[in-house]
């Protein structure tokens, strides 16, 4: 009898333990990053629906987060806003909720910045969910990838994107793009090879109809 | 060697080819009696294998369909057992009610009677007759007088005297009657209660005799069944047959509504155990109400042992009754308190969708639509959630069909797969074995030359050579025989020289 109690307290230890790790595996963790130089802050109301849909995507127990990219985007101030959605669905509604108006208010007064720093927002990124120790990592690029940086800002960093989805949104063309082509082109190879460098997977969606491809893989 | 230097042993490629050649035609020439021997021996070795394992599959084969047999005569004993105990028991409930009226329907009967008789008795009595001196009277009544007042006066009194004892006598004849009348009339209800009574009777020794008739039917099924004929094996596998389809398909029903409860609690079970967890690749809020759903299966099947319904656990169709009704109680209690739990599950999950769907709304930037005001949705699933575990503890019964008969059909499918296996080995020797033949036969075409000389040397001398077929394949052919033993003796007839 001893036995057979050791043997089911045994199986019920086995799979509490394999159980808990995977809800960590399986959770994912998104890592938004905004542009707000130039004239492309004025897409942002465009990052509001794609922050609608992760929201009504994501599930209890994942991690959202939304920063803005500007002249130095290597720092926790520029979170603007990050949530760990409770387990309960109910709570977890109510956290959707309140992100959407944070985001919401920091889009109708956000003020564009001068600089355009890339890399320091995705060294950020890959801070914060490393951190967070989501099972699936995507970190999106909401800009047109053109990195601008002051003068002074280190960003000679390799990226270490091992586990990680980079997905850049709404890469819009600039005048000069029209103009010369491979421009755009180049700089969305940089980006991609500097990705796939680091380990990451690198996937590029514009139509934002096609939002759904964004966890396709 | 290469192929070069093969074809230059002489200075010109073809006769150095046509040397090759003949040197490979005598080779094979004195070759093909040990290769003849050899094919022969593998295509015997590989048929009689392979008809030495159809043999014991077959044998197998047969020992299954035996059990299966055995199996199935067992369950039709039991079942007709069950079925001759059943109408025992309503004969005896039958015998033990009417026998407890009987003394109450024998006093009503001797009571109806009784009353009967006395009512038959005062509708016999006849009205009492004129007095004697009427006649008397008469006469003299009749009496011609000469025209005498007093005379006349008297006679005239005389007559009206006998009018109004006449009308009285017709009175009284008519009141008499009419009594009479009255009381058969009130005999009229106690002769149909009386005749209601009989056919009461009458009808239950009907009941009876039907039930025995049944009873005799079902006792000459159970002889069959113990004699294990052929008939009653026969009735029983098709029984068993209808029983598998008829229970699977219930089952299925079932199966479909333990998934409509499934995800009635799915969703509210997430607010309740988490819904990020996961054991092994599932949510274990999924785990959790899938765990209740099998809880309420078991208590179910439980309810139904403890009801004598079903006989999957004997222990507890064995227990003595107070046990089993305390039994009755703790499992339907349970089952009572999953389904309220199941209904308070449907009516948070009916919130939870209305507060996902908002939020869907919201995200959107959809104007969010006013909130349906009818309770009827969120009473109807809790309704739902209620009802159907305990419909869900029907399942007992047409899952000890399912099992009952899924023993004799998994039976007749195995003996089945038996009979088709020993076809492919029979078919597998069988081939090995003409094979064997083919190759022979391509042997000796391939080394014609030689043959043609061999028989036109010694054709010369008057000699012919038996064809090597026939003398390796004495009969030219194999008789397929069913293998009835493994005990068979196989005789291996050696080729003669």
């Amino acid at each position: 009898m001893k036995k057979t109690i050791a043997i089911a307290f045994s199986l019920v230890l086995i799979i509490a333990l394999t159980g808990c790790p995977d809800a960590k595996s399986r959770s994912k963790g998104v890592y938004m990053l905004l542009d707000t130089s130039g004239t492309y802050a004025l897409e942002l109301n465009k990052a509001q629906s794609i922050l609608n849909y992760l929201l009504g995507v994501l599930q209890p127990g994942d991690t959202l987060a939304v920063a803005r990219i500007d002249t130095g985007s290597f720092s926790e101030k520029d979170i603007v806003a990050k949530v760990t959605f409770d387990e309960r669905p109910s709570y977890a509604n109510n956290q959707k909720r309140t992100f959407q108006q944070e985001v919401n208010s920091f889009v109708s007064t956000v003020k564009s910045s001068k600089y355009t720093d890339i890399s320091g927002g995705i060294l950020q990124a890959i801070e914060y969910l490393n951190e967070q120790g989501s099972g699936q990592k995507y970190v999106l690029i909401f800009s047109d990838l053109k990195q601008e940086l002051a003068k002074g800002y280190n960003r000679d960093i390799p990226l270490q994107l091992q586990g990680f989805s980079v997905i850049a949104l709404n890469v819009t063309k600039l005048r000069a793009d029209n103009i010369d082509p491979v421009k755009y082109q180049d700089r969305v190879t940089k980006w991609r090879a500097e990705v796939e460098s680091g380990g990451g997977n690198w996937a590029i969606i514009n139509d934002l109809e096609n939002l759904d491809q964004i966890f396709s893989n | 060697m290469p192929l070069a230097n093969m074809m230059s042993i002489t200075s010109n490629t073809f006769l150095s080819m046509v040397i090759w050649i003949g040197l490979l035609l005598a080779a094979l020439y004195f070759a093909r009696r040990p290769f003849h021997r050899a094919m022969s021996s593998l295509s015997r070795i590989i048929h009689n294998a392979m008809r030495l394992t159809a043999a014991s599959v077959m044998s197998a084969e047969k020992k299954l369909v035996q059990r299966n047999r055995e199996v199935l005569m067992a369950a039709g004993l039991e079942s007709a057992e069950r079925l001759v105990e059943r109408e025992f028991d309503r004969i005896n409930a039958a015998v033990v009610r009417d026998l407890e009226g009987y003394p109450n329907l024998q006093r009503k009967l001797l009571e109806m009677t009784t009353r009967l008789d006395e009512d038959y008795t005062q509708s016999a009595d006849v009205p009492p007759d004129l007095p004697n001196w009427i006649p008397i009277i008469e006469s003299i009544a009749n009496i011609k007088h000469s025209g005498d007042s007093m005379v006349a006066n008297m006679l005239g009194e005389i007559n009206r005297t006998l009018t109004e004892q006449h009308k009285a006598s017709i009175e009284n004849h008519r009141s008499s009657n009419t009594a009479r009348h009255s009381i058969l009339n009130k005999m009229l209800p106690a002769w149909r209660k009386v005749q209601k009574t009989l056919n009461d009777v009458g009808k239950s020794i009907g009941n009876l005799n039907q039930r025995a008739k049944r009873i005799d039917r079902y006792m000459d099924e159970y002889e069959q069944i113990r004699m294990q004929s052929d008939k009653a094996a026969r009735m029983l596998s098709s029984s068993s047959l209808t029983q598998f389809f008829i229970s699977g398909l219930v089952l299925m029903i079932a199966f479909g509504g333990a998934l409509i409860n499934f995800n009635l609690i799915a969703l509210p079970m997430s607010e309740m155990v988490g819904g990020a967890s996961y054991i092994g690749p599932y949510k274990t809020s999924d785990v959790a109400g899938l765990v209740i759903i099998l809880i309420e299966l078991t208590m179910g099947l439980f309810l139904m042992e403890s009801l004598r319904i079903t006989r999957l656990f004997p222990i507890i169709g064995s227990m003595d009754d107070k046990m089993r009704l305390r039994m009755i109680w703790i499992t339907f209690t349970l089952l009572a308190i999953l389904a309220g739990v199941e209904s308070a599950l449907a009516f948070m999950r009916d919130r939870i969708a209305q507060d996902m769907e908002a939020l869907r709304q919201t995200l959107a930037g959809v104007e969010q639509a006013s909130a349906a005001t009818s309770l009827i949705p969120t009473v109807g699933q809790m309704i739902m959630g209620f009802i159907l575990p305990f419909a869900l503890a029907f399942v007992a019964i047409p899952l000890e069909s399912f099992v009952s008969s899924s023993r004799t059909v998994l039976g007749i499918v195995a003996a089945g797969a038996l009979r088709l296996f020993a076809f492919i080995l029979r078919l597998i020797g069988n081939l090995g074995y003409y094979a064997g033949r083919l190759v022979i036969n391509l042997y000796d075409l391939i080394i014609f030359p030689s043959i043609w000389l061999e028989g036109v040397l010694t054709g010369s001398k008057g000699k012919r050579t038996a064809p090597a077929e026939e003398q390796l394949f004495e009969d030219g052919g194999i008789t397929e025989e069913a293998v009835e033993n493994l005990n068979d003796t196989i005789e291996y007839k050696e080729p003669q020289e």
